[in-house]
């Protein structure tokens, strides 16, 4: 185990050409940035939907406060007091324990390389909200102009748009198709946006952070004013919020609750290591964590209200739509006067012609129309934002300026979490001298956007969309968990407890308390054992398999069922777990690294003995 | 007549359309319309000679909602079907414009309208507003790293400057704590400031 050099000595040795931030508030909203991203729109509100509204947040505020802040208290006080970015921070604290800052830097260049391809699909989408009408507003005529487009009749004109004219994907993943070269273009333009604020580090990062970081609040803000003015988002509110308790009887609510918390902290990237080794060494990294643990967890339930809000309007309109269509088909069956039967009058028509006419009736097939069916459709994900919103914002007066503000939030959201993603690539290789010291910062920064670009032009095949859906889900959760994992377990048992507790206290000016040793050492591990015990029971249940859009399945525009084929199950495998399987190599290879030199010191001595007795 | 080979129905949503300005469907309506479906047969060829009365309209619902016939000028055979769709197609927004409704509101139940062709502009306006972006990122790129190139020579320039004049003063007899020695070279070395009067304040080495 490596000695423990003095605090004043690291203090001063890397202090100097380290870049700073220019000022605490950059730091700190560098990290909200990083936490705050899509996932706090478009993943918590539909955990909040399916898990029974606001008694969600019982088993939220629990994780959050067992699992999330002592983990993330426990990142950025490691980076604040080592100083380097990941690899560097895990080769100090032992040699042997390198891979897990070498898998914590490979997880999060898989996850830049699928992250920025939703970045271009949003980019996309504000590029296009530029007009009015909005292009997903209707479908297009079919050649004939007699009629619009089948598959957009079969299935909406938002599903069309975002399909078909955005993905124009292929009904297998089997079925790569060609490059869809408006999002190549697009791509290009969002890495060039991300090379741009990332240039110089945190230099050129901590002066983009300021709007960034500020500008979806105000989004958000002009938002929930114009969703609670809409009618019928009352109702979508306290219908989605409601809570129902009996539902926390479910062990799938208490893990994904764990999870969202997990996720929605960008744990175990490397990034909030990355942004706290380049704070002054006596920073109170303890406020910092809680504050911006707080600040993320509100950020969540604030944009689940505008959500819920926005989608109680959709249901109404929904609904409201639902009613006019079997007023129509009545009028026109009957031959009642144009307009002559109101939504409120309908139930009352319909009950008397029940019994009047009920065969007539009975043939005219009416839809059933109940609020609550409705309110209770819920999306998560692309998803939620680019069918669920895109159509729900249709019907708002001046929809275009909704438009450009909604995907701009959602753009600048994913930019944020970009910049702690980027940075927990690039600190890592600037630390560990990667490049020779006359090649200026701007061409590494280049040089990995530029591979992290070429990388992600796969996404942007017909079935691009496919291949993101299995990143996201091998590549990202069980390796970002088992890596948590091993950061707590490494500092708490081999950097060792007490020693951890001196740093913090050497920064903060005051030892953790009972809290903070209890959940570094006991509770948080034993929850991400849990969460990996959990996911892989979840994975070998059944075997892997995703939603095909196929317009020649027979019940479009339901999504067909695929099981992914083998080769593709090999790379979800490789994906989940070569990662990991740095941290062995890493350690074998320092073993073997040790063994020889202690042979050749031992060789060594043996020729210098008999030289000496000679010598005497 | 209704369902007879050869009749349209007809439905109206005058109601829908215009609100509260909306007109009651009366016989002079009727009348409009028998005109315009005349009118439309007129324009084809060797129906000239369709006059208002060879339009026959018959159950005429609340609705409003109605069919009708064409027939020849014998009033014996009603004309094609074919035909009268033709012609009722190729005027069709005359027809609406007549009754201030659109294809929506005066449905022509068996008749399909062409739907309006979609207008693209010729350079589509996400590609604008991309190249505007884009530009100016660009632009700004190349700018940031033009700047950092600037300030590294600058950073390169200042402490080459500073070995220059130290050398400079080693060449000189006296190596002086912290004293420039600027001014000992621009006197060209004749005077050395550093022997000349006790008044300087000079550290003794």
């Amino acid at each position: 185990m490596a000695l423990a050099p003095g605090p004043d000595l690291l203090g001063d040795g890397s202090g100097d050409e380290r870049p700073k931030w220019d000022n605490k508030l950059q730091y700190l909203l560098s990290c909200v940035g990083f936490a705050v991203g899509l996932g706090n729109i478009w993943r918590f509100p539909y955990l909040c939907q399916t898990y029974g509204g606001g008694a969600f947040l019982i088993p939220y505020f629990i994780a959050l406060a067992f699992e999330g802040i002592p983990l993330f208290h426990m990142e950025l006080a490691i980076g604040q007091r080592l100083r380097k970015g990941s690899i560097g921070v895990w080769t100090t604290i032992s040699p042997y324990l390198g891979g897990i800052g070498l898998g914590c830097f490979t997880v999060s260049s898989l996850i830049g390389i699928y992250y920025n391809t939703v970045l271009t699909w949003v980019l996309w989408y504000l590029l296009n909200s530029f007009q009015n009408p909005l292009p997903w507003s209707a479908c297009p005529p079919d050649r004939n102009l007699t009629g619009f487009v089948e598959e957009c009749q079969r299935s909406s004109s938002v599903s069309y748009f975002w399909y078909r004219q955005t993905l124009n994907v292929t009904a297998d993943i089997n079925d790569s198709g060609s490059i869809q070269w408006q999002l190549l273009v697009c791509l290009v333009a969002s890495w060039a946006i991300v090379y741009l604020c990332i240039i110089r580090g945190i230099e050129t990062t901590g002066k983009a952070i300021y709007f960034t970081a500020l500008f979806p609040y105000l989004v958000l803000t002009i938002f929930l004013i114009r969703g609670l003015t809409l009618p019928g988002a009352t109702e979508g509110l306290t219908y989605l919020f409601t809570p129902k308790m009996q539902i926390l009887q479910n062990p799938r609510v208490w893990l994904d609750a764990a999870t969202q918390i997990f996720f929605s902290l960008s744990l175990g990237f490397g990034g909030h290591i990355a942004f706290s080794s380049y704070n002054p060494p006596r920073n109170n990294c303890k406020k910092d964590a809680v504050t911006i643990a707080l600040v993320n967890s509100m950020t969540s339930l604030y944009a689940a209200i505008i959500v819920f809000s926005v989608l109680g309007f959709k249901a109404a309109n929904d609904h409201g739509r639902c009613l006019d269509r079997n007023i129509l088909s009545l009028i026109n069956a009957f031959d009642f006067p144009d307009q002559s039967i109101s939504r409120d009058d309908y139930a009352a028509v319909l009950a008397h012609l029940n019994v009047t006419q009920p065969e007539r009736v009975a043939g005219l097939g009416l839809e059933s129309c109940h609020l609550e069916d409705f309110l209770d459709k819920s999306a998560s994900g692309t998803g939620l934002a680019f069918i669920v919103f895109t159509e729900a914002i249709l019907h708002m007066p001046g929809a275009p300026g909704w438009a450009v503000l909604f995907f701009g939030m959602l753009f600048t959201l994913g930019l944020s979490s970009m910049f702690g993603n980027m940075e927990a690539v690039i600190t890592p290789l600037l630390d560990m001298g990667v490049m020779p010291r006359w090649v200026p910062k701007e061409v590494l920064t280049g040089v990995a956007c530029l591979s992290c670009f070429l990388a992600s032009i796969h996404f942007t095949l017909h079935s691009g969309n496919y291949w993101l859906e299995v990143f996201d889900r091998y590549a990202a959760s069980l390796n970002l968990v088992i890596f948590a994992f091993l950061e707590v377990v490494g500092i708490v048992y081999i950097y060792g407890m007490n020693r951890f507790c001196d740093d913090v206290a050497w920064m903060t000016g005051r030892r953790p308390s009972l809290y903070w040793r209890v959940t570094w050492k006991v509770v948080s591990p034993l929850l991400l054992l849990t969460i990996f015990v959990a996911y892989i029971a979840l994975l070998a249940r059944a075997p892997p398999s995703y939603r095909a859009w196929n317009p020649q399945y027979d019940q479009f525009p339901t999504q067909q069922e695929n099981v992914y084929p083998g080769w593709v199950q090999v790379t979800c495998m490789l994906l989940s777990f070569l990662p990991v399987l740095l941290v062995p190599a890493v350690a074998l290879a320092q073993l073997l690294v040790r063994h020889r030199r202690k042979k050749k010191a031992a060789l060594q001595d043996m020729h210098l003995k008999p030289q000496d007795s000679g010598a005497c | 007549m209704e369902g007879a080979e050869n009749a349209f129905k007809v439905r109206l949503s005058i109601r829908t359309a215009l609100g509260d300005k909306a007109y009651a469907w009366d016989t002079n309506e009727e009348y409009l319309f028998k005109a315009m479906v005349a009118f439309s047969m007129r324009k084809v060829a060797n129906r000239e000679k369709t006059e208002i009365s060879h339009v026959l309209l018959c159950n005429v619902t609340q609705r409003v909602s109605f069919w009708f016939v064409v027939t020849d000028p014998s009033e014996k055979h009603t004309l094609p079907a074919v035909e009268v769709q033709e012609a009722i197609r190729m005027n069709r927004n005359r027809i609406n414009n007549a009754f201030f409704l659109n294809d929506q509101t005066l449905e022509f139940l068996k008749i399909p309208s062409t739907l309006i062709p979609p207008t693209d502009p010729p350079v589509p306006i996400w590609i604008i507003i991309f190249g505007v972006i884009f530009c100016i990122v660009i632009v700004a790129i190349i700018l940031l790293i033009l700047s950092g190139i600037r300030q590294r020579r600058r950073k390169d320039k200042g402490p080459s400057e500073v070995d220059d004049t130290e050398d400079k003063c080693e060449n000189t007899i006296t190596i002086e704590n912290g004293i420039p020695c600027d001014p000992l070279d621009t006197k060209g070395g004749h005077v050395n400031d550093a022997f000349m009067t006790e008044d300087e304040r000079l550290t003794p080495l």
